[in-house]
């Protein structure tokens, strides 16, 4: 186990290298400069255009700054964004949770409603639920996310007034940013418990409701056409069969002898699923007003904010293998064959 | 059963606890379309920052007068003008606190060194704030500040002296916009001790009507009324912009009692905004003009003739119905009609395909010819929608004989090729900055603007450029008045550009809200909303 894991915290340097060499060449390869941005309209005489390069570092040549990138990148600094001036750890980090927080959500929501309806529709193979889930995933697949969303909020934000219509919580609350997970923050701020009780909670959740919805119809579509398929053929196994000659009851077949094994594959789909809703968050943050990376990012590469693109970029790649790699110790807790 | 029940409760109470009404009672709660950049308006140079910052936290020397572009004194209770129009001297007013900022607090009020500390941050190499943050103040230097002023000197503790290197009437103007906001010399030494320099534009200290409180990035910036504020102070106890990027969910955010104002409602939402009885719509003429310039350097739009003669192919009535959705004025002149010595006796060319044709033979062009037009590849108040612009331009000038191609490009490399002069005709806009003509006149048309890329119809008429100059050397707003109205004419003869629309702008709020009037300079100015 001690050797799986060094060979795999191995594998993540080769990687950062990679993805650092992308991230800071692919982006300069794109036509046009941050100061020609910063201009935009008004344009400037060609003197304080060069002088504004300069006091940027990019009349430097593109060798000289990707080195200087790493060597600061090595200790810890990745720089300055072009557009706020704010150092880009910071900037990462005040986004970073409101992003993660909603992706768990939205996972959370896809795994404990996909899972059990790709049973049933396993299970009932063939019959009318079979159809109408899987046609109901279809649909779910090929939701566009924006629509989606604005319909949600039109009918139960505007129409029904019970979910608030975008936000994290509640403009009257002031959270104290102790993790940057409101809820766990409004839980552990006692000033604010003690004046409001646990409203700024309930209103935390409440904002989670409709975009965890949004960003979670895709992969709930995806899993339940997963797990269907993963338990047909598991349920096709002899041992199934065995199970069921036996006399073992039908739950117990189902959910401990065909689930745990149907279960390897899910998990793998969990984890790449899980990267790609925490860099795919733009549009659900935007609709929803969500204060997350996502839409920090696509900002910063319209505004060609190098700094804000390379160092962003890099964080979100050592997420997404860290993750990656927690499904693999998770893949391997399941799946005993795994270890060695 | 009971499990269920006990689930079902708690989801309900949950969900009903949290509808989202906007409970407080005298916070005012503004849903803004972006974060701003930082809390600091001579570093920054989007409207959005301006609203979070410059208008409600900071001040400056001189201002525009509330829903005016007219430069009225600020923190300058008066100033003084000399013989020679360089020297401009600044009264200090006495009664000026800076806010409170919990771990700051200001002991003396605001004086001469608060201003020489503000000013020479951005043009100072060495001044110790000036690399703070990157040091690169693109307002200040991309309005040639740094090149028009000589020297910042203090008289006494409430007396400063503007010394410039050229006269320069629109200066006034200049120091009215938000990059010429004041900041505390004392809070720079008390960060300087601490050793936190960067935080003076991250967690701002002014004079404004409004106290900065909290950013969470992204998401919401608290304000609270300025107890100390030397005038008339807010009306109302808070400020919350609640940051909400799409048009479509601050409109139901304002219908849903969630916000009391929001910027820039979608143009598809107006009629619905006029039809709900708990809401108002705003609307007033944005400083803006929408054009398509011709590269004077380029043939055959050399040729006067041959510009006169694009300007009466284009229907502008119809580009304002379909891609403005009525929702603009037709443009004659560079100028807004709003701005001062726009000139309204000015005739604009007629839309006549008969006459354009004409025009065009006796260019030598009886056929037509092919060129291209560059749409604009961004979306802006003054051109909403560039490409299906060109769509219709493109079917005007086949009406002529001219084959247009349309070209665009990504945005910087849009502004780049243009700066280059890479075009031949190219869809393009300005918003004024500080209500001056020359904001317009010198930037978009002036001969400096060829090599800073802001002139792109690449026009330098000397006859136009001698007004122009002559406007920056005197402060007489009639003998400027004069002057700019025969810059228009020339301009209006020479044809470098079709002048196309200038748009509206919007503000959708609640009924509840009073007091607020719309900047003619596009900002949202808070001091005086209240709720009722």
């Amino acid at each position: 186990m001690l050797s799986f894991t060094l060979k795999r915290l191995g594998d993540l340097i080769p990687t950062l290298i990679g993805v650092s060499l992308l991230s800071f060449f692919v982006i300069r390869l794109v036509p046009g400069d941050p100061v020609m941005l910063l201009l935009g309209e008004r344009g400037a005489d060609p003197k304080v255009y060069q002088e504004m390069k300069k006091e940027l570092g990019l009349d430097r040549p593109i060798i000289n700054q990707y080195g200087s990138f790493i060597l600061n990148t090595l200790k810890g600094d990745l720089g300055r964004s072009i557009i706020s001036k704010r150092k880009v750890t910071e900037e990462f980090f005040g986004r970073f949770p409101a992003t993660l927080e909603l992706g768990l959500c939205a996972l959370i929501f896809a795994a404990l409603i996909g899972i059990p309806l790709g049973i049933l529709a396993a299970i009932k193979r063939n019959s009318f639920y079979d159809y109408f889930l899987m046609g109901g995933s279809l649909v779910g697949y090929s939701m566009p996310i924006f629509w989606w969303g604005l319909i949600l909020i039109i009918v139960f934000s505007v129409g029904l007034g019970i979910t608030p219509v975008s936000g994290r919580i509640d403009v009257i609350y002031e959270i104290k940013s102790l993790t940057g997970f409101y809820l766990i923050d409004t839980l552990l701020d006692t000033e604010l418990i003690s004046e409001e009780g646990l409203a700024p909670f309930t209103s935390a959740i409440s904002h989670l409701i409709l975009p965890s919805i949004a960003m979670g119809t895709i992969p709930l579509a995806v899993l339940a056409r997963m797990t269907r398929s993963s338990m047909l053929e598991v349920l096709g196994e002899d041992y199934i069969r065995t199970a069921k000659a036996k006399g073992l009851p039908y739950k117990k077949v189902i959910l401990v002898h065909a689930l745990r094994n149907a279960l390897i594959p899910i998990i793998t789909v969990l984890g790449l699923m899980f990267g790609s809703i925490i860099t795919g968050a733009i549009l659900t943050e935007t609709i929803f007003s969500w204060p997350g990376i996502g839409k920090w990012l696509v900002a910063s590469i319209n505004a060609r904010d190098y700094p804000v693109i390379q160092g962003g970029v890099l964080f979100i790649a050592t997420m997404v293998v860290m993750i990656n790699l927690s499904v693999d110790f998770i893949y391997a807790l399941v799946n005993p064959k795994m270890r060695h | 059963m009971r499990k269920t029940l006990t689930m079902g409760l708690l989801l309900s109470s949950l969900l009903f606890s949290c509808s989202g009404k906007n409970k407080s009672s005298n916070n005012f709660v503004y849903c803004s379309e972006g974060s701003p950049t930082a809390f600091n308006p001579q570093i920054t140079t989007d409207g959005t920052s301006n609203n979070a910052a410059a208008h409600t936290i900071y001040e400056k020397l001189v201002d525009f007068k509330y829903g005016t572009t007219e430069v009225v004194p600020a923190l300058a209770e008066s100033f003084s003008i000399s013989e020679d129009r360089l020297t401009y001297s600044f009264k200090l007013r006495k009664d000026v606190s800076f806010h409170d900022q919990g771990k700051f607090k200001p002991t003396r009020k605001l004086n001469a060194d608060d201003v020489l500390f503000s000013i020479n941050r951005m043009r100072v190499k060495d001044h110790p704030f000036n690399k703070v943050g990157g040091g690169s103040y693109e307002y200040f230097n991309g309005m040639e500040m740094g090149q028009i002023i000589k020297d910042v000197t203090k008289i006494d503790d409430h007396t400063i002296n503007i010394t410039l290197n050229r006269p320069e009437a629109p200066f006034l103007a200049n120091l009215a916009m938000s990059f010429m906001s004041i900041l505390s010399k004392e809070y720079g030494d008390y960060l300087t001790t601490k050793n936190e320099k960067e935080k003076i534009d991250q967690y701002p200290v002014g004079t404004g009507p409004f106290i900065f409180k909290k950013y969470v990035k992204d998401s919401i910036i608290r304000f609270k009324k300025n107890e100390q504020y030397r005038g008339e102070k807010a009306k109302v106890d808070g400020l919350i912009f609640a940051i909400t990027p799409d048009a479509s969910v601050r409109f139901q955010k304002l219908k849903a009692g969630e916000c009391h104002l929001v910027i820039e409602p979608s143009p598809a939402d107006l009629d619905a905004i006029e039809k709900d009885e708990g809401l108002k719509l705003l609307s007033g003429s944005g400083l803006n003009v929408g054009y398509l310039a011709m590269n004077t350097q380029r043939k055959p739009f050399d040729n006067q003739l041959v510009r006169q003669a694009i300007n009466m192919a284009l229907d502008k009535e119809a580009y304002i119905q379909a891609i403005y959705l009525g929702q603009a004025i037709k443009a004659k002149n560079p100028l807004p009609p709003t701005i001062w010595s726009y000139n309204n006796d000015i005739k604009d060319y007629e839309h006549n395909i008969l006459k354009a044709k004409e025009l065009l033979s006796k260019a030598g062009h009886p056929q037509g010819f092919e060129t291209e037009i560059w749409t604009l590849p961004v979306t802006r108040p003054y051109n909403p929608n560039g490409k299906k612009m060109g769509e219709m331009m493109q079917a005007d000038l086949a009406k002529v004989g001219i084959k247009a191609k349309l070209i665009s490009y990504d945005w910087p490399t849009y502004l780049k090729k243009a700066r280059e002069g890479k075009h031949q005709l190219i869809q393009l806009g300005w918003t004024g900055d500080n209500g001056d003509p020359d904001n317009f006149l010198n930037v978009l048309l002036g001969c400096g603007g060829v090599e800073a890329g802001s002139n792109v119809s690449r026009w330098c008429d000397q006859d136009f450029e001698k007004l122009i100059s002559e406007a920056k050397l005197t402060t007489d707003i009639l003998v400027r008045t004069q002057l700019y109205r025969k810059a228009q004419e020339i301009f209006k003869t020479q044809a470098p550009w079709v002048p196309l629309a200038h748009s509206k702008v919007f503000r959708a709020m609640s009924k509840s809200v009073k007091g607020y009037q719309i900047d003619p300079l596009g900002g949202d100015i808070f001091k005086k909303v209240e709720l009722k």
